[in-house]
């Protein structure tokens, strides 16, 4: 018996090596360790066996099955292994067929700029304002110093709706530093979004609707060389810090001292190239300390209180941001155009 | 405005090039918009002598020229020119020279003989007759350059020789010699076969050799009109040729560039409303000076006067209309000699744009220019009653422009009449009544200053902005008439234009005085941030001319005088500006505000569309910006009845054109623009929105209602009905609006738009947000397109209203769900929506979820029914459901179902 044990063992083992897959091995424990298998069958001969022999003869048994259970699990184990290495083998995929697509929608460019925009200046502080496009000449233009006759308010360059010119489209979002003045606690620092309107035939850098921010703070001691350093500072966040900046001298009615802010053409680096038109500066906005005339018309004392204020054109923005060469393409609305941003 | 650099050099010497000068000026205020240098295109063009001419020896009509550069040895250039004779000096554009339009000239051969260059008609320089009036070439009709235009029937004969008749006293002569008396005459000495005669011409075609057409009687030489003759009979009898250069001092080898004004540079500036002084070559000097603080050098115009008569028996000026005319003066020339202007008047005027025409108009031109002052010529023969009357134009009256045009005249126009008639237009443009002629002799000069109101509303009322209007408008300096019309008749004296009559009538309507304000440095470096001392701000102020009347330049405020041309300067604010001009804008330091905090933000309102936007984003819908504006036959398209009255826009009264004529009262007619527009782009599929604006009638103030839509379009492939509502849903998920329902249209005239069957109105409770759906096939059509276009519009008030509360937590699930599928069958009629309130109803409490996953119509269910299929989740929230307790829920479920609805377990 004791041979026999040994024998079973051996052939057991050798068996068990050999196993090519779980299923071979599954069969073979059967075959040795099921309830009809050898070493049953082995087993079930103890009971001829002496008393004496008995227990050395069971602990002999128990070794073998301990010794041949390790066996299938050790071999079980490194089957699972292979099995598992060569599924994954099968499952292998070409991985440059093209993903399954998901359509995100897109930002218009123009809103990509003007969100860039308006968080910048929220961080600065300021509150945004949205007013009407509809508006009063009053207050697009009377109360921003354009006095009657001023050639803004010409039929040919202003849309009105009534032949007393008092209802118009805004020209501008200035009106809504009107609005704000009129409405707001002091001090104020608001920007201002907004479709504008003019009289200008559509082509490659003109359209009769277009987008403009306003931007406004009026508080004591307001000076120039805060709209300077507030300014630049806008700059740097949308072109990158170090973009040089330069202020002219402009006419606003409604700013005074006026000016309007270049930044260095990043094309040629200020040496003049045709994107600058060999200036090597590009115009980016107007802006000015508000008219002292402005602010008494809002029943803001020009002796206690100074502001300053700025208009930006959007689209120029924008298209300078992503290099688009063509207003049109602004509202025309392709979606091979709309889908690059 | 164009500005001369010579012209200013007359005034102030600044040796800065074009760049930098345009710097400088761009940085102390005056924008300059480009620089021109006039003669950039031409080089290694001089001034050449003809010295012979020969025949050429293949050509019947080129000439073999020796010319004189100025070098050692002459240069032989071939020219098909008949114009030149020797001892004419002409431009000549030398071996490797370029001239205007990018032309290259190199040497060649032409028909065999070496040319080393061109000689340059007055086109090949980018001039014409305008700025050389001498230039004009008159042919001779020569004889031997006769070509018949019927070879059978020639005119005259191949064999014609001299002495010969051609009709009446016209015989043919050869010419045998030609002699230059001067510009464009000559003398040429005649062969008439019995003798010879000497005839004068100014023919200048004509050489040695030549057979011409010669008036015995008239001792004339015959040009192509004399005859009768077409051009194609004389093809080489043409007005055209080498440009003679008759200018003093003139030697061969000279730079040409000089000669013909080309040495200029034009600098173009862009000049601010505030700033009309600047419209002018002094005021722009003054800036100038004042930039550079180089010395201004103004000159005072002297009028020697004398001419005979008696300036006030002669005229007499009378303004009624005083209001809009605060100053009219005028002088007198007599004995008038309309002529061309000198050459450097020409060159100037020509270099700032403007046309020379004849000596008194390019005068009146010159000053304009020069002192921005507007001036008009009258011819004084055409002034009835020697009287001048500036008043209001009679309602109706007429009066021809010097444009030629009929203008009729309201109250509102300001005229310059005489006693019976106008003769002008105040400000804007003459009368052709009493415009200078080439026998004018008598003129008057007048140089006013007019309501700037008065003459911008006239102006705009005939459609008709000059450039007098212009500047007129602008609101000129009424002290600088006087300079003006003195300048004027200075130079009518200094071109020998005519004589000018002693005295000045000078109407003043209001009180000149001089303005003074108070300068106070310290508000002007609170406003600027700077800390400029007091005295190099009262310094950088008389720069300007703004002076403070106190000896020493003061340490505080004090009164300074502002310039009469500076209207512009009224409070702190304008000198501020003044003084930060000159200190330098890029000078004031830059800080950060300082100051009281405030709080930045977006309102719940921007947030919102800031959501909406993302949403639309994710579920693949592109941002769109559209027109505001559209064309009121856009509701037409979107089928809106007729009498519908939202259709009542704000209209535009001065709209670009139909299509941008109204505020649109619907986002939708923009939606389908652009929908079809990528259609027709053949794009294949397309997912936009636009949170956009409507403009209702209705507004405060007269103002509109405007309102924002969240409008969304779409087309393609994979859209249908149920996909735009599942983005709607996404949208109203997102938001947390409560209680969302589709319901059918409410029968607005607005769901014309729609498919009726397949479009639904949005509903948060009892709140309507708007409608979705597929456009009607007849609006597609309208719009062109024959596939299925889906949109949606959703009211952002009403999606503010929506808004569920901020999301609190609910526990999650302890014990598991039982899930049944459910398929039921019922009438066709019966909606999904109805058979899901069936299922909540018959639900006992465990009921979590019913998801539709089926629909299913054909083999099986009988016609006119369908079978719908649920997923239902049934869940406990404190134990485990047994299958006895689920089962016993979906009985219930299924009794409900078809007691209400009829709908029967498949």
């Amino acid at each position: 018996m004791k041979e026999q044990l040994a024998n079973i063992r051996a052939q057991a083992l050798a068996a068990f090596e050999e196993a090519q897959d779980l299923a071979a091995l599954d069969e073979l424990r059967v075959k040795y360790l099921g309830k009809k298998g050898e070493l049953t069958a082995v087993l079930k001969q103890m009971g001829k066996l002496s008393a004496e022999e008995r227990p050395a003869m069971g602990q002999l048994a128990n070794e073998v099955r301990a010794a041949l259970e390790g066996a299938i699990e050790e071999t079980s184990k490194k089957l699972e292994a292979k099995a598992l290495e060569q599924r994954l083998r099968d499952e292998a995929l070409d991985v440059t067929v093209p993903g399954k697509p998901v359509k995100l929608g897109h930002k218009h460019p123009m809103y990509i700029a003007l969100d860039e925009l308006k968080d910048i200046f929220v961080g600065m502080g300021f509150t945004v304002l949205d007013g009407p496009e509809v508006e009063l000449a009053e207050l697009n233009f009377d109360r921003l110093n354009a006095e009657e006759g001023h050639p803004s308010r010409d039929w040919s360059d202003t849309f009105y709706f009534d032949e007393d010119s008092r209802v118009m489209l805004r020209s501008q979002t200035s009106p809504m530093q009107v609005r704000a003045m009129d409405t707001m606690e002091l001090p104020i620092r608001i920007i201002a979004p907004g479709r504008v309107y003019r009289k200008d035939e559509v082509d490659a850098t003109h359209s009769p609707m277009f987008h403009q921010v306003e931007g406004m703070v009026i508080d004591k001691n307001v000076t120039m060389a805060d709209l300077k350093g507030t300014l630049n500072t806008v700059v740097e966040q949308l072109y990158g810090k170090g973009t040089k900046t330069r202020f002219r001298p402009h006419h606003f009615p409604f700013t005074e001292p006026s000016c309007e802010m270049d930044v260095q053409c990043h094309k040629c680096g200020g040496v003049g190239c045709p994107t600058c038109k060999g200036e090597g500066w590009i115009e980016l906005l107007g802006a000015g300390m508000i008219h002292p005339r402005v602010l008494e018309m809002s029943g803001i004392d020009p002796n206690e209180y100074s502001g300053w204020a700025f208009g930006i054109g959007l689209e120029r923005t924008a298209m300078r941001r992503f290099k688009i060469a063509d207003l049109r393409l602004i509202f025309e609305n392709d979606v091979r155009f709309l889908e690059q941003f | 405005m164009n500005l001369s650099r010579k012209w200013l050099g007359e005034f102030v010497t600044v040796d800065a090039n074009d760049k930098d000068f345009a710097e400088a000026m761009t940085l102390s205020g005056s924008k300059v918009e480009l620089t021109h240098d006039l003669g950039e295109e031409i080089s290694n063009v001089v001034v050449g002598k003809i010295l012979s001419m020969e025949r050429h020896p293949d050509s019947d009509h080129m000439w073999v020229c020796q010319i004189d550069v100025g070098q050692e040895e002459p240069v032989q250039i071939v020219t098909g020119a008949w114009n030149i004779h020797p001892d004419d000096m002409v431009p000549v554009a030398l071996h490797k020279s370029t001239l205007p339009g990018g032309k290259k000239i190199e040497k060649g051969k032409l028909r065999g003989v070496v040319s080393n260059g061109m000689m340059c008609g007055l086109s090949e320089l980018g001039l014409d007759t305008r700025d050389f009036p001498y230039a004009v070439i008159t042919p001779a009709a020569l004889l031997n350059d006769y070509h018949p235009l019927d070879k059978d029937k020639p005119s005259i004969p191949a064999d014609i020789q001299p002495g010969h008749k051609i009709f009446g006293s016209v015989v043919c002569a050869r010419i045998t010699a030609v002699r230059c008396d001067g510009v464009n005459a000559y003398t040429a000495a005649c062969e008439v076969g019995s003798g010879s005669v000497s005839v004068s011409t100014n023919c200048a075609n004509l050489h040695a050799g030549d057979l011409v057409a010669l008036d015995t009687k008239k001792e004339h030489i015959c040009t192509l009109e004399d005859l009768r003759a077409q051009q194609a009979e004389f093809p080489h009898c043409i007005p055209d040729g080498i440009f003679i250069l008759h200018e003093e001092g003139v030697k061969p080898g000279d730079d040409l560039k000089p000669v013909i004004g080309a040495d200029d540079h034009v600098v173009e500036f862009e000049i601010t409303p505030n700033r009309p002084d600047c419209l002018s070559v002094i005021g722009l000097a003054r800036e100038v000076s004042a930039t550079y603080e180089v010395p201004l050098r103004l000159h005072e115009p002297v009028v020697k006067g004398g001419a005979e008569g008696n300036l006030v028996e002669l005229l007499d000026v009378e303004t009624p209309a005083a209001d809009l005319c605060p100053r009219y003066t005028t002088r007198m020339v007599r004995n008038v000699k309309i002529a061309p202007s000198p050459k450097w008047m020409r060159e100037r005027l020509r270099a700032m744009g403007v046309r020379p025409i004849n000596n008194i108009v390019d005068i009146t031109n010159y000053v304009m220019l020069e002192y921005g002052q507007p001036m008009h010529a009258f011819d004084y023969r055409y002034v009835k009653g020697g009287k001048i009357i500036v008043r209001r134009a009679k309602e109706g009256e007429e009066l021809t422009t010097l444009d030629g045009q009929v203008r009729k005249l309201t109250a509102n126009h300001l005229v310059i009449a005489d006693e019976t008639r106008a003769v002008g237009l105040a400000g804007i443009m003459g009368g052709e009544n009493s415009e200078i002629v080439d026998d004018t002799t008598d003129v008057v000069f007048e140089s006013a200053c007019f309501d700037g109101t008065c003459i911008r509303k006239g102006a705009l009322a005939l459609g008709m902005r000059t450039e007098a209007s212009a500047k007129f408008e602008k609101g000129l300096d009424p002290m600088n008439t006087l300079p003006a019309v003195n300048r004027a008749c200075e130079l009518v004296e200094l071109l020998g234009a005519g004589e000018v009559l002693d005295g000045v009538i000078d109407i003043l309507n209001y009180v000149p005085q001089p303005r003074t304000i108070t300068m106070d440095p310290d508000r002007v470096n609170a406003l600027l941030g700077t800390e400029i001392h007091p005295v190099d701000m009262y310094r950088y102020l008389e720069r300007v001319d703004i002076c403070t009347p106190e000896k020493n330049f003061p340490n505080g405020p004090a009164p300074v005088v502002i310039p009469s041309w500076r209207a512009d300067v009224v409070g702190i604010a304008d000198l501020a500006e003044e003084v930060a001009r000159f200190y330098g804008y890029n000078n004031i330091p830059t800080t950060l505000m300082l100051g009281q905090t405030t709080l930045g933000g977006y309102s719940p309102a921007q947030k919102l569309e800031q959501t909406l936007g993302s949403v639309c984003r994710s579920c693949g819908y592109d941002e769109i910006i559209t027109y505001s504006f559209i064309s009121p036959t856009y509701y037409d398209k979107i089928l809106w009845p007729a009498d519908y009255a939202a259709r009542k826009s704000f209209k535009i009264l001065n709209p670009l054109g139909e299509d941008t004529s109204i505020m649109r009262t619907t986002v939708l007619p923009s939606m389908l623009e652009i929908l079809t527009r990528n259609y027709n782009y053949r794009n294949k599929s397309a997912k936009l929105y636009e949170v956009g604006r409507i403009y209702l009638p209705g507004g405060e103030d007269g103002l509109a209602d405007e309102r924002k839509v969240l409008s969304m379009g779409a087309y393609g492939e994979d859209m249908d009905f149920y996909t735009m509502k599942g983005a709607i849903e996404a949208i109203l998920k997102e938001i947390r609006a409560e209680n969302v329902h589709f319901e059918a249209p409410t029968g607005a005239p607005s769901d014309a738009s729609y498919h009726p069957g397949r479009c639904a109105t949005v509903w948060s409770g009892s709140n309507c947000i708007g409608i979705f759906g597929q456009i009607h096939p007849l609006v597609a059509r309208n719009y062109g397109v024959d596939g299925e276009l889906y949109c949606a519009e959703l009211n952002f008030d009403a999606l503010m209203n929506a808004r569920g509360a901020d999301p609190e937590y609910t526990p999650l699930p302890k014990f598991p769900a039982v899930t049944r599928d459910i398929a039921v069958v019922c009438d066709e009629a019966v909606t999904v929506g109805a058979l899901e309130a069936a299922i909540r109803k018959g639900a006992r409490g465990l009921l979590k979820e019913a998801a539709l996953f089926d629909i299913y119509r054909g083999k099986g269910v009988a016609e006119g029914k369908k079978s719908v299929a649920f997923n239902l989740i049934l869940r406990a929230d404190d134990r485990s459901l047994t299958a006895e307790e689920a089962d016993a829920d979906v009985k219930a479920i299924l009794e409900v179902l078809e007691q209400d609805c009829g709908a029967v377990l498949r």
